[in-house]
């Protein structure tokens, strides 16, 4: 008698998760609306947590007043100009360290020496040596984008294959141009990668630079909102932040599909 | 042109690799260069190449590049070396960019390397769109682009499925019959020694030394005829024969660790 017949059961399945976007949208909405009831319910006090209404009413409010651009402004001028410049020497340091012996003998150590130190912590030295201005923000910022960048960028010339550089060394290609050519677009992932760090970095050490001494900036905002207990306004400094921190991933992520779009 | 190395001799680091090989490469032939795994076969191209410094010895050319030649010794590479974010014909045109060439010149040693591969359909193509075969074609047509004297090859289809390796074969086959471009082709692959080969230049287990040199007096158009099968047969005896105890040794060797 002929054996019974089974289908198979298929075991390939699971570990590929997928995105789907309206789940995203759906629990945002949702978290929105249980805080937003909270607040309306009175299940918590507005002065600890007031609602997502109250916080833009706030917003709207300052937005009109004129006072939140002022503030927006000043910590966007700090973060765009600190960023830049750390950015700016960070390449410079580590593709050199990419590319030389000797920068790479000197910059290893240093750079594994200063770059666990949290930036914010020299500010107080900053200020001495440079003024309670603009100054020594800027310098706390741009240090905090510099020594990720220079690992960023040396990581990526080393991540860069070598059998490229040899094919383009077997044809006679100049040194200038295989570094144009090779190792910079060859880098470059590793260091859009960086930008997403040191962006991030440059939102949390101008906050708290201007947390510690400055008349506007969006952490002069916030701690001035605790200092006098509105909440709403704290909350809406916060809001804006993060806004900034995802418009700057989103700008992040155009540049990469324009840089990277081979991948 | 012809190259010669005269007591070619390296080492990394402790571990020699090569030992006094004295080689000369004749204008116009297609010389193998077989051996076991280890023996040194890249070492020595990447030597007559210029891309490596020999411990000892030296590298002479002898002879006139042809007319149009742009880089006199060029590589065809294993892995293929291309750069993933140039397309196809951007690839090839890398190796041009740097030489006093008018846009028009250069447009027109792409499109003729282009169409000398069979590729002039995918010059917009970016290499990751390609499969292996059609990568090192790619490769090959970089190389073909600068005109060069000598071809040197570094296991070029080894990295390729078996069928996509008796297209390519076929390739070189009647681009030597079309041109006598000088090559040195090193493989492991004693069948496509014996097909594309001239001369095959057989070495020893590390470090490498040079054995013998095989001639195969069998024209390559010639050598799929049925007359020609019992002396390729033959040859290929001879080669395994010495080549044979070499691999077993160098194989011990890998496994002892």
């Amino acid at each position: 008698m002929a054996e019974a017949l089974q289908e198979l059961r298929f075991r390939g399945g699971g570990f590929a998760p997928g995105r789907k976007r309206w789940a995203a949208l759906v629990f945002f909405v949702l978290l929105i609306g249980l805080w937003q009831m909270a607040g309306t319910r009175g299940w918590v006090s507005p002065l600890f947590l007031p609602s997502p209404a109250a916080i833009a009413s706030a917003l709207y409010a300052e937005a009109i007043q004129g006072n939140l651009w002022t503030h927006l402004v000043a910590s966007l001028q700090r973060v765009a100009l600190g960023w830049l410049v750390g950015t700016l020497a960070g390449l410079a340091l580590g593709l050199a360290m990419g590319l030389f012996t000797l920068a790479r003998s000197v910059g290893v150590p240093l750079v594994s020496a200063f770059f666990p130190i949290p930036k914010i912590a020299l500010l107080p030295l900053f200020i001495l040596w440079f003024g309670i201005g603009e100054a020594s923000k800027l310098v706390t910022i741009g240090m905090g984008v510099f020594f990720p960048t220079v690992v960023a960028a040396y990581s990526g010339v080393d991540a860069v294959p070598r059998n490229l550089v040899r094919m383009a060394q077997s044809f006679g290609v100049p040194y200038y141009a295989i570094i144009w050519k090779i190792v910079l677009p060859g880098a470059m992932a590793t260091i859009v990668a960086g930008f997403r760090i040191t962006v991030s970095m440059a939102l949390i050490l101008v906050v708290a630079a201007e947390m510690i001494g400055a008349e506007y900036g969006l952490g002069a905002f916030i701690i001035s909102a605790g200092h006098l207990m509105m909440t709403d306004r704290l909350l809406g400094g916060v809001v804006c932040l993060s806004i900034l921190g995802l418009l700057a991933g989103v700008a992040i992520t155009l540049l990469e599909r324009r840089l990277l779009h081979w991948r | 042109m012809q190259v010669i190395a005269e007591g070619i001799s390296h080492v990394y680091g402790p571990l020699p690799v090569l030992e006094g090989v004295d080689l000369r490469v004749r204008e116009g032939e297609v010389l193998a260069v077989i051996g076991p795994s280890g023996c040194g076969k890249s070492t020595l191209l990447s030597i007559l190449g210029g891309l490596l410094r020999p411990t000892e010895g030296r590298v002479l050319l002898q002879g006139k590049a042809p007319d149009g030649c742009l880089n006199p010794l060029t590589f065809v590479f294993q892995d293929f070396a291309l750069l993933p974010w140039r397309s196809v014909a951007g690839n090839v045109a890398l190796v041009l960019e740097h030489h006093r060439l008018s846009p028009r010149e250069r447009e027109a040693r792409v499109q003729e390397a282009l169409a000398r591969t069979g590729l002039e359909d995918f010059a917009a193509a970016l290499p990751k769109q390609l499969s292996g075969g059609m990568r090192q074609r790619v490769g090959i047509a970089r190389a073909l682009a600068v005109q060069p004297a000598v071809l040197l090859l570094d296991e070029p289809l080894s990295a390729l499925d078996a069928q996509t390796r008796e297209l390519l074969m076929e390739d070189f086959e009647a681009l030597w019959m079309r041109e006598k471009t000088t090559a040195v082709y090193v493989t492991h692959n004693l069948s496509e020694a014996l097909r594309l080969a001239d001369r095959v230049a057989v070495f020893s287990r590390r470090p490498g030394r040079l054995k013998e040199v095989v001639e195969i007096p069998i024209a390559r158009g010639k050598r799929a005829n049925p007359q020609a099968q019992a002396e390729l047969v033959a040859l290929h005896e001879r080669l395994w024969g010495l080549i044979r105890l070499e691999a077993q040794s160098a194989v011990s060797e890998l496994e002892d660790g």
